[in-house]
């Protein structure tokens, strides 16, 4: 059931995004790229600035409750590249 | 299965303004476009929050796309019930199928089952019916106003709701299938999931004697009719007292467990240090050495017919809605000098433990005042006036003020 849940929901995922979503269009800087690739494959990026302004500090156990806890699929270059982002655009 | 096709009808415009005032009186503060947004919000908060209509949903405040949590605008708390087009939305992962009906099955067994039963919609609603009207709170309502700032969804006020729920009890959908006396836990599951292969899906349990009060339903109606696709259609779990994580939606999986439920959603979230609430009930099949599992709601009330800097007439109430995890207020006072002093409000219609109860105060002296709330429930529990800190944000009930022009 999960696995078929799963194939189902990359499928349905790419008409949700493209068609009935809002985009949500974070500062453009270095790393927002990697932020659209990664972070929007799961939940939409209203997320990180609804969580802003977030201690920098603490940016980066979030990323890492991402992969850790939730199992995003994210390796560790484009997780620095990441945590880097937040900090430096949604910290404080 | 199919996708769902979602409509916006506004980007937090007057359109969405006008809507939200259908039927309600119009504020004195109300702006013309964005939602009323609490100013202890964070700042990213207050500028990506915007009025959202979710499919046969009213505009509610959008917090997040995907997966969908929007909350109810206060002004719906006025009334007891809170119309199912406008009840709160809080999902945690983005795979969220339109469940069909028809198809739909439940499952209830388990290693902690003596047997396993299957049933249609049509054979649940077969079974002798129930009704109570029950509070739904987020645990993390009010998550936006902590101070530090806790990650997670900023909810202000409205990540909760109450409604008349009907369905069966799920004790007896369990004694169809025989719980052993060795059983510790009841696991639900629901249809929708994660995305992502190696995210943990969701699923919740509860303690054997949570699951089989008679009041613990299955529920397919809230407040007359079928549950909107957005709060669990076909049938989702209701446990009156407690919070939110437990109301499973789109429930398809019940399970008797031998062993404590260890997955994430269990094991690590929705926990709250031991000993910091003055909680009664206790889910100590899941307890470790420094946490133990969210269960009941503290005792809590919303001041809901005006909002700071409202003018209010001499002599006209002002009100709102408190309740408790189950054991039913008994007061509300409110006081105009920052608590020294307290005044009795008084009650609306007692709708049952679980509910909304109404009440209402009517300000009499002139001038510029602040009015504070709050709830006292009948074993004695009341609001706390300081924040009580805890790592997820969870059971905010400080006592909640506007200030008001009497005029």
């Amino acid at each position: 059931m999960r696995t078929v849940l799963v194939a189902l929901a990359a499928a349905m995922l790419a008409v949700s995004t493209a068609a009935d979503e809002k985009p949500v269009q974070l500062k453009r800087a270095p790393g927002l790229d990697k932020v659209e690739t990664n972070c929007a494959a799961c939940h939409s990026l209203d997320y990180i600035e609804m969580n802003s302004p977030f201690p920098t500090a603490l940016w980066d156990a979030e990323v890492t409750k991402m992969i850790k806890a939730y199992g995003a699929p994210i390796d560790d270059v484009d997780a620095k590249s990441i945590a880097d982002y937040l900090k430096k655009n949604y910290g404080n | 299965m199919r996708a769902l096709t979602r409509r916006h009808f506004v980007g937090g415009s007057i359109a969405a303004g006008a809507t939200m005032a259908g039927g309600l009186p119009v504020l004195p503060s109300a702006r013309a476009a964005g939602p009323e947004l609490a100013p202890e919000l964070p700042e990213g908060t207050r500028a990506s929050a915007v009025l959202d209509s979710l499919p046969g949903k009213k505009p509610l405040i959008k917090l997040t796309y995907r997966p969908p949590n929007y909350e109810t605008p206060i002004e719906y708390f006025r009334e007891a019930i809170t119309p199912n087009d406008a009840f709160f939305v809080r999902y945690h992962l983005a795979f969220i199928p339109e469940v069909d009906a028809k198809s739909w099955r439940l499952s209830v067994g388990g290693d902690g089952a003596n047997g396993q039963a299957q049933l249609t919609l049509d054979e649940l609603k077969a079974l002798p019916p129930v009704e109570v009207v029950a509070v739904n709170q987020c645990s993390g309502n009010r998550r936006g106003l902590f101070q530090p700032h806790v990650p997670g969804v900023q909810w202000a006020y409205g990540a909760m709701g109450c409604a008349r729920w009907k369905g069966v009890r799920l004790k007896d959908l369990l004694d169809q299938v025989g719980v052993k006396k060795e059983a510790v836990e009841i696991a639900f599951e629901g249809a929708d999931g994660p995305v992502a292969d190696k995210t943990p899906d969701f699923v919740k349990s509860l303690p054997v004697w949570k699951a089989v009060e008679d009041t613990t339903l299955v529920a397919y109606e809230m407040n007359g009719q079928p549950l909107p696709h957005f709060n669990g259609f076909p049938v989702r779990l209701v446990v009156p007292g407690w919070t939110g994580t437990y109301w499973m939606k789109h429930l398809t999986t019940i399970r008797a467990l031998l062993r404590p439920e260890a997955n994430f959603w269990m094991s690590s979230a929705y926990r709250i240090p031991l000993g910091r609430f003055p909680l009664v009930t206790r889910f100590t099949s899941q307890d470790t050495a420094a946490n133990t599992p969210i269960t009941e709601m503290v005792v809590n009330s919303l001041v809901t017919s005006h909002r700071d800097g409202a003018e209010v007439q001499a002599g006209s109430p002002v009100g709102g809605v408190a309740w408790d995890g189950g054991y039913g207020i008994r007061a509300v006072e409110v006081s105009r000098d920052g608590g020294m002093s307290w005044s009795a409000a008084t009650l609306g219609p007692d709708l049952g433990r679980y509910a909304f109860r109404t009440w209402s105060f009517r300000l009499k002296d002139k001038g510029r005042q602040t009015v504070m709330a709050r709830a006292i429930n009948t074993i004695g529990a009341t609001q706390t006036a300081a924040l009580i800190a805890n790592p997820a944000g969870y059971h905010h009930n400080v006592m909640h003020s506007v200030w008001l022009s009497v005029i």
